[in-house]
């Protein structure tokens, strides 16, 4: 099988070749030959990585990460949709509903994006770039379950053309693609991206998960709650209207877009990243910092107009979608800060802000992608003062030593 | 007798598109952005920017011996803000609601780069009537810029145009939604960078020599 395919892109590749009668579609074929088989070129100078690691395996190594959370997530969306109608959720029903309420969002994010990263690798006769493969993961994953399809298409358009190819495509953006999608859809359609009826799917599916909503549902995520919270005491309820536990929020049974309610399941994607290398264990680690002390400052200052403020810090890290935010979005190797010492400092500000924001602005009940946005826009500044300051300590020195 | 020479109609016709003051020398941005949520204020505004251009770069030209060199800029902003003031009082008299919506953008018409611009290139050098054709050329050419980019945003924003609806009942029906970022600033200016994308693609002197 291996080696028919092999043989049958081996008799066509003259086709695409400069020349050939699909030479139009070279950019197409390479992507597909490459990612099949180990190319067989390889570069003649400036290279010094001696691993058989490249861009698409890295890809392929966030996918996989991702996939723990995503398959919870599917599960959770079923699970919250037989509890609104008062059915016990049994495992598979469940998954296959939520399955099915998914795939459609997943199938649609990767047609468009890949479809518009294909049109303009041949429009600029560049080869084809395998960044999509997680953005295209990542937006359903942030996006709640309720949000129309289309929606989605038209954000992953708008993100895919304006945020990433204008700049030079996959490694040139300044900003997240996969967050300013989410963007996108939350200033355009906030009715559809917020608010207390689109983090539960609202439709049976095939007849799995019919039934009417019980009486006692209410689809406010847990951080919906605190934003409309009155009084000095804070009670989360799940979407029948039963108490929240820790647990609950770290295992991620509770409302909330399709990904990013586990953070078990987020910190096993996690795990998965920092053990091969491809994320930075320095921003994951100053984000959580942040989040948490930040949480420990409001914390240390409750008050009833602010009710983000009651929640513990450790409350705080577990709900919404900071977990998602600190080990899949700050990570982003292109838009993250470089240096070292910048990570730190970049993966803190991240943390803080995404909980000052989710605390202090009533007009966002969570601001985890507001905070990585506005830091992705830092990130540079970040570099080049870690960079200017480490030069001016060596010349100092340089010059104490004459 | 032809009413225009061939160097009047270039000066009239260029900044249509080959010179346009917003998208090739990208001047009076601001209020391309702020008054392009609704198609008539930006309609309004069109108009306004058009008259006061047309208008100031005659009188400068009139005066622009007698003008010391020193003190011209202060002359030129007298005479802008005499027109702004009385554009915005004749807005106010008939047309109230447009007047409010576009509130500071009149007044500050004054500062619009465009006018100054075409003041200190052309009108200090050139005749009344070259001067006029120039001003009503620049000014429309700024209004089809922000007739385009209006009409984009309300018609995606709002499902309006000149506040009638045009996306149909059904489509509301189906599921669609009016594009709330449109309303929004952001998107004014990236509908400009998409009209400057297209133009500059179609003409392609425009585009700077990579060194």
């Amino acid at each position: 099988m291996k080696k028919a395919l092999k043989k049958y892109l081996d008799k066509v590749r003259p086709q695409f070749q400069p020349g050939g009668k699909l030479q139009k579609f070279r950019s197409v074929f390479d992507g597909f030959d490459t990612f099949l088989f180990t190319p067989n070129t390889t570069s003649r100078s400036g290279v010094h990585i001696h691993d058989s690691n490249d861009s698409k395996r890295t890809m392929i190594i966030v996918v996989l990460a991702l996939l723990p959370a995503l398959l919870f997530g599917m599960y959770n969306v079923g699970y919250q949709r037989y509890l609104s109608v008062g059915t016990t959720p049994e495992f598979f029903d469940s998954f296959l509903y939520g399955f099915l309420a998914v795939l459609p969002k997943i199938v649609v994010a990767y047609v468009v994006g890949l479809g518009i990263e294909f049109i303009s690798a041949q429009i600029r006769g560049h080869e084809i770039q395998e960044g999509f493969l997680v953005s295209g993961m990542l937006i359903p994953m942030i996006c709640p379950i309720e949000t129309p399809i289309w929606m989605i298409a038209v954000a992953t358009a708008f993100s895919v053309i304006f945020v990433k190819e204008v700049f030079g495509g996959t490694g040139m953006n300044i900003f997240n693609v996969a967050l300013m999608t989410r963007a996108f859809l939350f200033f355009a359609y906030p009715q559809k991206m917020s608010g207390d009826s689109v983090f539960v799917a609202s439709d049976s599916i095939f007849s799995l998960g019919a039934g009417q909503t019980v009486d006692a549902f209410s689809g406010a995520t847990p951080l919906g709650q605190v934003a409309t919270n009155v009084g000095s005491t804070l009670h989360l309820t799940g979407v029948t209207g039963s108490d929240l536990t820790l647990w609950d929020m770290f295992l991620g049974l509770i409302p909330g877009s399709i990904g990013e309610t586990s953070t078990l399941f987020i910190l096993l994607g996690g795990a998965v990243l920092l053990i091969t290398g491809v994320a930075s264990w320095r921003i994951m680690l100053s984000v959580f910092v942040g989040g948490l002390a930040m949480g420990y400052l409001a914390q240390a200052f409750p008050s009833a107009t602010y009710a983000g403020s009651l929640l513990t810090p450790v409350e705080q890290v577990c709900l919404g979608g900071f977990a998602f935010a600190a080990v899949f979005m700050a990570t982003d190797p292109v838009t993250a800060a470089h240096t070292n010492t910048g990570k730190y400092i970049y993966g803190f500000l991240v943390g803080a802000l995404a909980i000052l924001i989710r605390v202090y602005n009533s007009g966002y009940p969570e601001g985890a992608m507001l905070a990585v946005l506005l830091m992705n826009a830092f990130a540079p500044l970040i570099d080049y003062c870690v960079i200017e300051t480490n030069v001016r300590r060596r010349m100092r020195r340089a010059k104490n030593r004459q | 007798m032809a009413l225009l020479n061939n160097k009047q109609k270039t000066v009239l016709f260029n900044p249509l598109s080959k010179n346009n003051p917003v998208i090739v020398q990208v001047l009076g941005i601001c209020s391309a952005l702020a008054v392009t949520a609704k198609l008539e204020p930006a309609l309004v505004m069109g108009i306004s920017v058009t008259a006061v251009l047309a208008f100031a770069n005659v009188i400068i030209s009139l005066l622009r011996n007698t003008i010391p060199t020193s003190i011209r800029i202060i002359v030129q902003l007298v005479v802008v803000a005499a027109l702004v003031i009385i554009v915005d009082q004749v807005l106010k008299a008939y047309n109230y609601e447009v007047s409010k919506q576009l509130s500071v953008f009149i007044g500050l018409i004054i500062t619009n780069c465009i006018l100054m611009g075409r003041l200190e290139a052309f009108a200090l050098g050139n005749k009344p009537w070259p001067s006029f054709l120039d001003g009503i050329g620049n000014g429309l050419g700024y209004m089809i810029i922000l007739v385009i980019v209006a009409t984009v945003r309300e018609l995606l924003g709002s499902g309006t145009l000149l506040g009638f609806p045009i996306i149909p009942k059904s489509f509301y029906a189906a599921g669609y939604e009016n594009n709330g970022l449109m309303i929004l600033p952001p998107m004014a200016l990236i509908t400009v960078a998409c009209i400057i994308w297209v133009h500059r693609s179609r003409n392609k002197e425009l585009q700077e020599k990579n060194n």
